[in-house]
């Protein structure tokens, strides 16, 4: 078990725009094991969605360009694969769901077809032997009276649905590493409990790792076993779930928790206001000498705005993107 | 099928056009006379029951005539349809998947044809080539490439930015097969709509052509050549004109109401693009 099945080295991925280079993915570096499951955590625009399509080399390039890193899968570095060995990693060994289950399924496909399609290209199994394939998975995603739903179309399906063939599509090769980019988003609660669920579910079942993106902090808690949360860019904490919730360092992590909303919250039964964090994220084309967060922070002192901090260990399988690890007595208790 | 024949335009459409395919296919096995069989005795005759749209001046049968001529008009449109939609579509769709310098020699290649007058130009390349229904489709089919790849790259640039085609990517499909499998049947209705609506404009190209002499060669029936002939007869013996110039304006209009059908039901939200 637990060998290491992605790791993230030091990536930088770039956008050259009119306006400046953006740099939206900036020194990222996380891992991930076999079958383990890791959240990224970000407000929008913090690279969570840049970071996930480098893995699959899906940005847009012009404008995008990876500048430097590393992304070692299994024993190979994606980034210096060529496109066609690349594009059989995809969707057989890594693949990925999309937040909005409305437009991710082609609308003059049948569903059958879509699922079956990874089947055809991946493992040359005709298109009577992938349909029959894709029926049993859409079965496992539990799509009511899957033979009369094969020929039917995405309008067809309600959101729920939709994400059910989305993730059944994603899974049909029994990919080791699943990517799912705001999976429950677009989908109402009730829904989201199900299909989270069903991940969940599926998951066990086939032993693959899962890397979750959300800015979701109730989904991570549910799903993840570790978190990495990300701010303008750069991994400013990394935590298991359990240390991150009880014993969040980085002061942009308080902000995230204390914005969550709770039931009973810390006032005994009181229901609190929530907190928001005050100030916006720094503009990506902006360069910044210290913290990217040193605006917004409470704490911060004259150190953060002239130097950048590095990822400080704080606790076994803890880092933190902040000063107070060496300065603890800057952390102000009233904030 | 039922929703298509919902639309008063579809139905009125397929009927005339019904009709005017029947009629040309109907003169590949049976016409009243040999259209272009002369016979001098009977010449420039009104209609009758023997020859029901009358005689031209050479006394062959305008029926038989009008029938080959919707033939010849078919095939036009559909021969100018095909030129166009393969290299209008190849065109547009590498247009809208490479960009950038392809894009932009395409799209402006596209803005020089469409910059000269479509009749001087065809009468340009007819000149060159030498007069002939061939000839006549050629000049015609150049001319619907750039309307063809215009209308393809604006479509189909929509579509790549989909999320169902990075769906697509994300599970290892090839930019070749996303193209067909996924692009193009996102893009069909657009250019089907716009294919009748380009088949009756070629109709009415080549009928003018053949008009000015430029088309079909005689002794070879076309509706423009008819009229053509019939034009120093005006005054005499009007049924000559009439008769070519109404199946003209029936097949044009059916096949266009035929289209307005096609995009009111297949996409209520196309703008028809010229």
């Amino acid at each position: 078990m637990s060998a290491s099945l992605l790791a993230i080295e030091d990536l930088s991925v770039s956008f050259h725009t009119p306006e400046g280079v953006a740099r939206a993915v900036d020194g990222v570096s996380f891992g991930l094991d076999r079958g383990d499951s890791v959240g990224i955590v970000g407000e929008s625009g913090c690279g969570k969605s840049v970071t996930s399509l480098s893995i699959l080399r899906l940005i847009p390039s012009p404008p995008g360009v990876i500048e430097s890193g590393r992304i070692r899968f299994e024993d190979r570095n994606l980034l210096e694969l060529d496109p066609e060995d690349m594009r059989k990693i995809r969707g057989r060994d890594i693949s990925m769901i999309f937040q909005e289950p409305m437009t991710s399924l082609n609308p003059v496909l049948p569903i059958g077809r879509q699922v079956a399609e990874p089947l055809m290209i991946h493992k040359g199994l005709t298109t009577a032997q992938a349909l029959a394939e894709a029926a049993q998975w859409l079965d496992r995603v539990k799509i009511p009276a899957v033979r009369k739903r094969l020929g039917d179309y995405p309008h067809q399906l309600s959101g729920g649905m939709r994400q059910r063939v989305m993730i059944a599509m994603a899974m049909v090769c029994g990919p080791t590493l699943l990517i799912a980019d705001e999976p429950t988003t677009a989908l109402d609660v009730t829904i989201q409990a199900q299909i989270l669920s069903l991940m969940v579910g599926l998951k066990e079942e086939s032993g693959m790792a899962l890397l979750l993106i959300t800015h979701n902090l109730g989904v991570v808690a549910q799903m993840a076993s570790r978190v990495v949360v990300m701010y303008a860019g750069q991994v400013v904490e990394e935590a298991a779930v359990a240390d991150l919730f009880e014993r969040p360092f980085h002061p942009y992590t308080h902000g995230l928790l204390r914005s969550m909303p709770r039931l009973g919250g810390r006032g005994g039964g009181r229901t609190e206001r929530l907190r928001e964090i005050p100030g916006i994220v720094p503009a990506i084309t902006e360069t910044l000498p210290g913290c990217r967060f040193a605006e917004r922070c409470p704490h911060v002192f004259d150190l953060c705005r002239q130097n950048p901090p590095g990822l400080f260990a704080i606790r076994e399988g803890q880092r933190a993107r902040c000063f107070l690890k060496d300065y603890p007595e800057r952390r102000r208790n009233d904030a | 099928m039922k929703r298509f024949f919902r639309n008063k335009n579809f139905t009125c459409g397929f009927i005339l056009s019904t009709l005017v395919v029947g009629v040309a296919a109907a003169s590949l096995i049976w016409t009243p006379y040999d259209g272009n069989k002369m016979n001098a005795r009977d010449r420039l005759q009104g209609p009758s029951w023997t020859h029901p749209l009358g005689t031209d001046q050479y006394g062959r049968d305008s029926l038989s005539r009008v029938m080959t001529g919707a033939m010849n008009s078919i095939i036009v449109g559909l021969v100018t349809v095909a030129i166009g939609l393969t290299i209008g579509v190849a065109l547009g769709l590498a247009s809208a998947y490479y960009g950038r310098f392809l894009d932009e020699a395409i799209m402006r290649f596209s803005d020089l044809l469409f910059g000269f007058p479509a009749v001087l130009t065809a009468i340009l390349i007819t000149s060159i080539l030498g007069p002939s229904m061939v000839n006549a489709m050629l000049a015609i089919g150049i001319f619907y490439i750039p309307v063809f790849a215009r209308l393809t790259r604006a479509v189909a640039g929509v579509v790549w930015e989909k999320e169902f085609i990075a769906a697509a990517r994300v599970s290892g499909i090839s930019e070749w097969s996303i193209t067909w499998r996924h692009v193009v049947p996102n893009i069909l209705s657009p250019l089907i709509i716009q294919g009748t609506i380009q088949f009756a404009v070629a109709i009415l190209a080549e009928a003018g052509l053949s008009y000015l002499g430029l088309g079909t060669q005689p002794p070879h029936a076309s509706w423009g050549r008819m009229l053509n002939e019939a034009q120093t007869f005006m005054s005499a013996s009007p049924w000559l004109a009439i008769f070519p110039g109404l199946a003209i304006a029936w097949a044009v209009l059916g096949i266009n109401l035929l289209g307005d059908g096609l995009r009111d039901t297949l996409d209520p939200r196309m703008v028809r693009i010229r």
